[in-house]
């Protein structure tokens, strides 16, 4: 039984603490999966906000104005840019969790589900979402 | 397995409620993806946007149907969401009773005030 005293040290993850986070490896399939639930939570945290907005696009054309001003002069002391910055986190989130989303009705409705299709599904969810946030964000900006 | 919902053997675990919000949140996943179609098709397709065609869009009854729908899915799904973010990442009871105490008045708060928008118009 010598061989066994050669064996590699492999690190042992147990009640897992937040600084061991930085330590982690993720498959994309891992990485999708955690976006997931990121975006969800950044669009929960910020629903009153997207309300708000809502709310003034549609009371009157005064506060329809208020609107498109939040994204030009700003809100209270927060500039123009920082709020388009803002709405593109959002415009991420949104797409990222809608493609996690389908991509997991696919798997539930299908059941073929091998490591090769969920790392394939997993790098086309976190291309699309990238390249469509970056279209609206050309279009945001520019 | 007993069909009997009440008595000394009643089922009160199990995987039936895992199950229901399983459903709920694929259902309301599809029902808010449908709204946000349909909501996109509309923008897309017509003249430059301004306040006149952004609230004829919400005005007609239809959409305001829709957009309810939409809305109280939300609230389910993420509740269901949020609710497994706490189960997952928080261990304290009472902090955890808390944040869903918070979660629930959140979410509940936020669909009323969407509800004032959509049905004031």
């Amino acid at each position: 039984m010598a061989e066994t005293t050669q064996v590699q040290k492999r690190p042992v993850f147990r009640n897992i603490h937040i600084t061991q986070i930085v330590g982690y490896r993720l498959p994309p399939a891992g990485i999708v999966s955690i976006l997931h639930r990121v975006s969800g939570v950044l669009m929960f945290l910020l629903l009153p906000f997207l309300i708000w907005l809502f709310d003034v696009s549609l009371t009157s054309e005064i506060t329809y104005e208020r609107f498109t001003s939040t994204f030009v002069a700003g809100l209270g002391f927060l500039p123009g840019w920082f709020m388009k910055l803002v709405a593109l986190s959002l415009i991420w989130a949104f797409l990222h969790h809608s493609i996690a989303g389908a991509r997991h009705l696919w798997m539930d409705m299908t059941h073929s589900v091998s490591k090769q299709q969920g790392h394939l599904s997993a790098v086309i969810t976190l291309a699309a979402s990238v390249v469509l946030t970056l279209a609206l964000a050309f279009k945001l900006f520019f | 397995m007993t069909d009997k919902s009440y008595g000394s053997k009643r089922l009160v675990v199990g995987a039936h409620y895992g199950m229901r919000d399983w459903l709920a949140q694929r259902v309301t996943a599809v029902l808010m993806a449908l709204f946000t179609l349909v909501l996109v098709a509309q923008l897309l397709f017509g003249p430059k946007l301004g306040y006149e065609r952004w609230s004829a869009i919400f005005s007609a009854q239809w959409m305001k149907v829709l957009a309810f729908v939409a809305i109280v899915s939300l609230l389910y799904h993420a509740w269901v969401g949020m609710r497994d973010v706490w189960m997952d990442y928080v261990k304290p009871v009472g902090i955890k009773l808390a944040l869903q105490v918070f979660t629930l008045a959140w979410l509940v708060g936020c669909t009323g005030w969407t509800v004032q928008v959509l049905w004031r118009l």
